[in-house]
């Protein structure tokens, strides 16, 4: 016999069986997220491409926006910086290319709505991301302007995984497994803080990379998030490790974790112990630091896509209050 | 419990980004100089009676071994074929080169008309030559591209505009001066990150910098107490009080060490 559920476990179950009812009419669209995943993909790329840009310090290479050298289609000569700047902007012009396309497509094809309006977010988003990284050119590379780009760059990746896995077929077909989540603070409540104290880690990081700030309050942040991520990832893994959409990305999230704390080590390293009075950006510091920003993007991203399986699959249960004899409200 | 450990939490960041921030915060009241201060037109320039006028010279020595050169890797640009040996501290047998020497206080409220002529950044060998340059306030600098790739030429001042502009190979001249004094104003290319100048902007015709020899020589000052002052990029600022009577021809050496 299962276990008795609180009430307002109970209710959220019941609520999750009509919406499986509802998702029998959605059919899994295979060509609409392979696109979702592609533009994923080469949203990833791009951020890695405008990592380059920022660790050989190429950003003001082409100094004007949104031509490049004057031209709108001439590919200049792509040597030194150019090669790296210029490349980011022929990346970042496709990805906003396959954004438009997915925006479109989901609009069309999808019937949830709530799926139509997050393609148009991914929209607005790329066309904000676009406008910022001109902005940083104009007014070259203010400290703010920069790291929102850097910011937003990692918000941009982390709409277009959602988008994948939400038009994913495991998603769409799938009957959720849920388990009602009594303990305090719930699981979805220590995700929602991961997710916080990551992206307060990213703005540090990209603060400090865009010379706004000193590298400390990102090396001292990143104890915070290595004890709350832990936290978390524990958590999902010792209560819910049955279920596979929650354990996978709570792995996921552990392990990229431990690598980022090692990447962000060697960063350092290269680029604040080592590397300060290098006379150019040298390979190890462009390696590590790439590498540092691309795998915080992976984990920004993971832990997003952990916050929405938490959220479909361990609903939070509601004490359910009655008026007391007194008056005040006691727990059911 | 999740209260309180919100709370702590967003109380950490926020006294991170504080602390974080106030440190850039500081930057400008570290220059002693507001970056949007107007500057006042020159008056006419004040006389100095040649008859009267004495000169300092001095040789800038390195104590010490001097640093080991660090090497600059162009493999990046094949039209880059220069001397592949960075610049930051040039030191031959104990001499310093690329030492900025000017007349930091002691001129008072005399005003100097600007040089007629031109000084010259030359881009040759994905360098700059020179790698450090004296010139007054609305001096015009000329900006050559003797290389056959594009260059860009930005400088980062702390209190004068910031412009950013590429030059083609073969390119004409770019013309350029600056409004405000501003000491060691770093000037990149952006395309060739090895490329760094300096650039110092002063409202005195009394400045020189450094040859290879570490020897400088300021002539034509009125006779006076003044506060010499060498900077040199990496090893900072130092100074030296010296007192000319008319006709004097003082030597003032400076030695830094790392």
């Amino acid at each position: 016999m299962p276990p008795r559920q609180p009430a307002g476990c109970r209710r959220y179950t019941d609520l999750s069986r009509e919406l499986f009812l509802q998702r029998i009419a959605l059919p899994y669209n295979r060509a609409h997220h392979r696109f979702a995943v592609f533009t994923g993909c080469v949203t990833f790329l791009l951020i890695v491409a405008g990592a380059l840009v920022t660790s050989n310090d190429a950003g003001l290479s082409v100094p004007d926006w949104p031509t490049s050298f004057g031209s709108l289609y001439k590919i200049p000569h792509l040597v030194g910086g150019v090669r790296f700047e210029h490349t980011h902007r022929m990346i970042a012009q496709f990805v906003g290319f396959l954004t438009i396309i997915l925006a479109i497509w989901t609009w069309r094809a999808d019937p949830r709505r709530w799926m139509k309006y997050l393609g148009i977010t991914a929209l607005g988003l790329v066309i904000a991301q676009g406008v910022l990284g001109g902005l940083t050119v104009l007014f070259y590379l203010p400290p703010a302007i920069s790291s929102a780009h850097a910011a937003l760059a990692q918000t941009f990746f982390c709409v277009t995984v959602l988008i994948a896995v939400f038009t994913g077929r495991r998603w769409v077909e799938e009957t959720p497994r849920t388990e009602c989540d009594e303990r305090r603070p719930s699981l979805f409540t220590l995700v929602l803080l991961s997710i916080f104290v990551l992206y307060v880690q990213l703005i540090f990081g990209a603060m400090f990379r865009h010379h706004g700030l000193s590298w400390w309050p990102h090396v001292l942040n990143a104890a915070t998030v290595a004890t709350v991520l832990s936290w978390t990832a524990i958590r999902a893994l010792s209560q819910y490790s049955r279920i596979d959409a929650v354990r996978r990305p709570a792995i996921t999230m552990l392990s990229l974790m431990i690598g980022q704390l090692c990447l962000g080590f060697v960063a350092f390293l290269t680029r604040v112990a080592w590397g300060h009075d290098a006379v150019q950006p040298e390979l190890p510091m462009v390696i590590s630091t790439v590498a540092h920003v691309a795998v915080g993007a992976l984990l920004l991203a993971t832990t997003a896509v952990l916050a929405v399986q938490v959220w479909r699959h361990v609903p939070v249960a509601l004490a359910e209050r009655v008026p007391g004899r007194e008056g005040k409200p006691v727990a059911a | 419990m999740t209260r309180k450990i919100w709370a702590a939490l967003f109380a950490l960041c926020l006294l991170g980004m504080l602390a974080g921030c106030s440190k850039k915060e500081n930057t400008n009241e570290e220059q002693g100089t507001s970056p949007t201060s107007e500057v006042k037109p020159a008056a006419t320039s004040t006389p100095i009676d040649p008859a009267t006028a004495a000169s300092v010279s001095g040789t800038v020595t390195f104590g010490g071994a001097a640093p080991k050169g660090q090497k600059i890797d162009m493999s990046q640009d094949a039209a880059c074929k220069g001397n592949n040996m960075a610049e930051t501290i040039v030191a031959d047998g104990g001499k310093l080169a690329n030492v900025f020497v000017y007349v930091k206080e002691g001129v008072g409220d005399r005003t100097f008309d600007v040089p007629k002529d031109s000084v010259t950044i030359d881009q040759k060998g994905c360098q700059y030559h020179p790698h450090v340059l004296g010139v007054m306030t609305g001096q015009n600098i000329e900006i050559r591209n003797d290389d056959e790739t594009t260059h860009n030429i930005h400088p980062t001042p702390k209190d004068n505009r910031e412009w950013n502009e590429s030059q083609p190979p073969k390119a004409a001249a770019l013309e350029k001066n600056f409004a405000r004094e501003e000491i060691m104003l770093p000037v990149k290319c952006n395309q060739h990150p090895w490329m760094k100048m300096y650039l110092n902007v002063v409202k005195t015709p009394f400045f020189a910098v450094t040859g290879a020899d570490g020897k400088y020589e300021i002539k034509g000052l009125p006779p006076g107490d003044y506060t010499l002052a060498f900077v040199q990029e990496k090893l900072g600022e130092q100074t030296q009080k010296v007192t000319l009577a008319a006709k004097d021809s003082k030597t003032v050496d400076q030695g830094f060490k790392q």
